[in-house]
């Protein structure tokens, strides 16, 4: 158990997996990325945080990084865009932005190149 | 050094239990295997053993808590009949799939409805696709036996599966019966000490455990256990050995009696085998060539075993305590037509469907019944495969 | 009390890259009756089968940091009590040395319904254990099926607001009574809206010998149907109308944690709710009158169990 494996995937047969299911690597959901399902994406305007972390305890997906007791980032792999940081947030430091135009902003960005 | 006693066989389990003195005990009374609890509980109450005993308010919570013990890390062992084993159906799978080396002891008590306390085999076929190992048993001598070498069973490495041995309710579980025990440090130098791998209790190596599988794993985590219990038949002969030395006496998948010369032979499992080899004593004296094969494993089925064990005989009566309602008999007639159809030899199966509910199966019955098979080699016919015996038809 | 600060430095238990619905109260529930846990702490998680589990240990990943088992759907009581029953034998026997919390999650159908009988088993034998009720007032994992937990009138899939019966009929069922009438030393009630409530609760509760219960409401965005980024919201609603209040049962001692200062009327909590929208169609307005009625003639006896005044808040 504690030689580290092959991370299981489906191309492994009967003998390669795991027995009964169990999983031996505690918290490696973190390598599942769930951040595509977004279709808004959290902004932090840094002049307006006051580093209060409210919006750290109500992330249902552990998505904001806390950076020594202050903001650090959004985990945006994992960030699925449910838009409650923006509402509990006490100063409106964070907005809910469309990844459509922030998909359209970059584009234009490297056309504008 | 061996010790002859008089136990009933709840008695001669509930004395193997403490012998082996499990971490965790978490059980429900049901008749006929209450006393196995009742006695466990006296057991603990007087210091007799080390088990935590968890007096769960139902069957299906007291596998789902031996459950958790077994997961934990701990040894874990129940107890239960009929209606709780039926009502633990669901975790009785899943302690199988999740790979949990239970041990469980079940007086065999027939199902409802109509409710009736006594014995047949309905309950435990009732589990019988489970992935749990099942051992039958004859009399209280086997039932003790057989609780000491599960354990073993279980727990080994190329097992991992829950195992539940069997005997009869009332037939066996009340009968004062004379056997064997072995004094406590066999037992304990047997079983040892259960060092699990994995469990939930590992401070350096958590676990997650019961997780959800897609379609794109789950039908080879099912392969796994089909390989435990493929290797279950090596393991199961293999425990029987070592038993062997530390009691003199034989285990294996089967016990084959007086097969092989025999024309005829009954299949027949449990406290009804101990009737039928006496019947067979009785009639190789007057010349018949019957023998008796007793199948100790049910599950895994030991098809080779008893396909070699079976191979000269001429006609063969498999007697079932449980109907399939299948319109084709019990579950072991199957089972072991199954396993001789490539034989490919003219040897004739019929199936005596018998004892439900607790009928009585009389001498005279499995006398019967070789005078069936006499017949059946004489007109070289056996039309009406499924029969019942005992019944009032 | 911690801060959120000094909580932010401490070990998550419960991570990321799960597939829990986006803004689903479990995923912040959890994270807040965790973290009530020291860093060194060890502990076993079981939990029930629901979203919760379904969306968390989908082989080959867990987001649980922790051991965690999952049995079957009513089980988590009794699982969880033999997981606790090898610990102590174990320990006992001196096969184990280190110490262990053990916390069981279920949904309102894994502890109201289904799993009743053995969360009961579990709690009257006295195992020392937490369990965690997250509340979402139906069973939310199979789509939506109302639960003794569901709110009267609700509309859930098998309480449908149809043209002959408006939705759920029968009151919720008290739970958190039921489970303080058990005679355990701890029982609270909170909500995913007051972190601090929470954190107070889950702290007592690991803290506590024997077993503890918390019944936290834990609202569901695609069930109950309210605007997602809402949630903290939608669950103070639920609180300052009194449908569902704070308070704690210590040792068979009732007391009222929090009592709103003004009488917020029902509607406030089921307006922004999908599930209560049938409530307003013209013609309804009996139905919101029995709520009312219920909900405060709940409050009244809460308040006496309480030892506080019995009377409902200045409107």
């Amino acid at each position: 158990m504690t030689a580290p494996r092959e991370f299981i995937n489906p191309k492994m047969n009967w003998k390669q997996l795991t027995k009964a299911g169990n999983i031996y690597e505690p918290g490696n959901s973190v390598l599942y990325e769930t951040g595509d399902w977004r279709t808004n994406r959290p902004i932090i305007d840094r002049e307006k945080c006051i580093n209060c972390l409210i919006c750290w305890r109500y992330c249902p997906d552990a998505s904001i990084i806390p950076d020594e007791g202050k903001f650090g980032s959004f985990d945006y792999k994992h960030c699925k865009g449910c838009g409650i940081c923006a509402s509990v947030c006490p100063t409106h430091a964070i907005s809910m932005i469309s990844e459509d135009e922030i998909e359209k902003e970059e584009e234009a960005k490297e056309n504008g190149k | 050094m061996e010790n002859k006693v008089a136990l009933t066989g709840n008695e001669a389990v509930a004395e193997a239990m403490r012998q082996i003195n499990p971490d965790v005990v978490a059980a429900y009374p049901i008749t006929p295997s209450t006393e196995v609890v009742q006695m466990f509980s006296s057991f603990v109450a007087n210091g007799k053993v080390d088990s935590d005993f968890v007096t769960v308010e139902s069957e299906h919570s007291a596998m789902s808590a031996t459950m958790g013990a077994s997961a934990a890390g701990a040894r874990a062992m129940t107890c239960t009949s009929s209606q709780g084993l039926a009502y633990m159906f669901e975790v009785v799978y899943i302690a199988a799939s999740m790979r949990l080396p239970i041990v469980f002891a079940v007086a065999n008590r027939t199902l409802s409805a109509p409710i009736n306390i006594h014995c047949d085999h309905s309950d435990a076929m009732g589990i019988k696709q489970s992935g749990v190992i099942q051992l039958f048993s004859e009399n209280a001598q086997e039932a003790y036996d057989n609780m000491i070498q599960a354990v073993r069973i279980a727990e080994h490495p190329d097992v991992h599966l829950p195992v539940s041995v069997n005997y009869d309710g009332f037939i066996t579980s009340h009968a004062l019966d004379i056997l064997e025990i072995l004094d406590d440090e066999t037992v304990k130098n047997f079983v040892g000490v259960y060092k699990p791998e994995e469990y939930l209790l590992n401070v350096k190596e958590p676990i997650s455990m019961g997780n959800f599988d897609m379609y794109d794993y789950y039908f080879e985590h099912k392969y796994q256990q089909v390989a435990a219990m493929e290797a279950a038949k090596r393991v199961i002969e293999e425990i029987g050995k070592e038993y062997e030395k530390i009691s003199g006496r034989k285990y294996g998948l089967i016990d084959a009696y007086k097969l092989d010369d025999a024309d005829m032979a009954v299949v027949v499992m449990n406290s009804a085998a101990g009737s039928a080899k006496g019947v067979c004593d009785e009639l190789r004296a007057k010349g018949m060539k019957v023998g008796v094969l007793k199948p100790r494993a049910f599950r895994p089925f030991p098809h080779e075993a008893i396909a070699d064990a079976l191979k000269g005989v001429k006609a063969v009566a498999v007697l079932d305590r449980a109907e399939t309602f299948s319109t084709l008999g019990g579950p072991m007639f199957g089972d072991v037509r199954n396993s001789l159809y490539d034989l490919k030899n003219d040897i004739k199966v019929v199936n005596y469907v018998y004892g439900l509910g607790g009928r009585d199966l009389r001498l005279e019955d499995v006398e019967k019944v070789y005078n069936d098979l006499a017949d059946i080699i004489k007109t070289g016919k056996a039309d009406n495969f499924v029969r019942y015996l005992g019944l009032r038809e | 009390m911690a801060t959120l600060k000094e909580l932010s430095k401490t070990k998550e238990r419960f991570v990321g890259g799960h597939r829990l619905c986006a803004g689903c109260g479990h995923g912040i529930s959890v994270r807040m009756i965790l973290n009530a846990l020291g860093d060194d702490e060890n502990v076993v998680v079981g939990c029930a089968t629901g979203c919760l589990e379904v969306a968390t240990t989908i082989y080959p990943y867990t987001s649980w940091n922790c051991s965690f088992i999952h049995n079957a759907f009513e089980n988590t009581g009794a699982t969880l009590s033999g997981v606790e029953a090898a610990y102590k034998s174990l320990k006992k026997q001196g096969k184990i040395n280190d110490d262990f919390k053990f916390v069981a999650f279920g949904g309102d159908g894994g502890t109201y319904d289904i799993g009743l009988q053995s969360l009961s088993g579990a709690m009257e034998r006295g195992h020392n254990l937490v369990y965690v009720c997250l509340d979402n007032e139906a069973y939310m994992n199979t789509g939506i099926q109302r639960s003794s937990a569901t709110p009267m009138g609700a509309d859930t899939t098998t309480s449908p607001a149809g043209k002959v019966i408006p939705g759920k009929q029968q009151p919720r069922k008290d739970l958190t009574a039921i489970m303080a009438d058990h005679k355990i030393p701890y029982v609270a009630q909170t909500a995913v809206s007051n972190w601090q409530d929470v954190h107070k609760k889950a702290t007592k509760a690991f803290e506590t010998e024997g077993p503890a219960f918390i019944n936290m409401l834990s609202p569901c965005p695609r069930g109950w149907r309210y605007d997602t980024p809402n949630i903290v919201e939608i669950a103070k609603k639920a609180v300052e109308t009194r449908f569902w209040p704070l308070f704690e049962v210590e040792n068979g001692k009732w007391k009222l944690n929090y009592k709103p200062k003004r009488y917020v009327p029902i509607e406030e909590f089921l307006k922004p709710q999908g599930r209560f929208r049938h409530l307003f169609a013209p013609g309804n307005e009996d139905l919101i009158k029995r709520i009312q009625e219920e909900v405060d003639k709940e409050w009244l006896a809460l308040l006496e169990r309480c030892g506080e005044e019995p009377e409902l808040p200045p409107r």
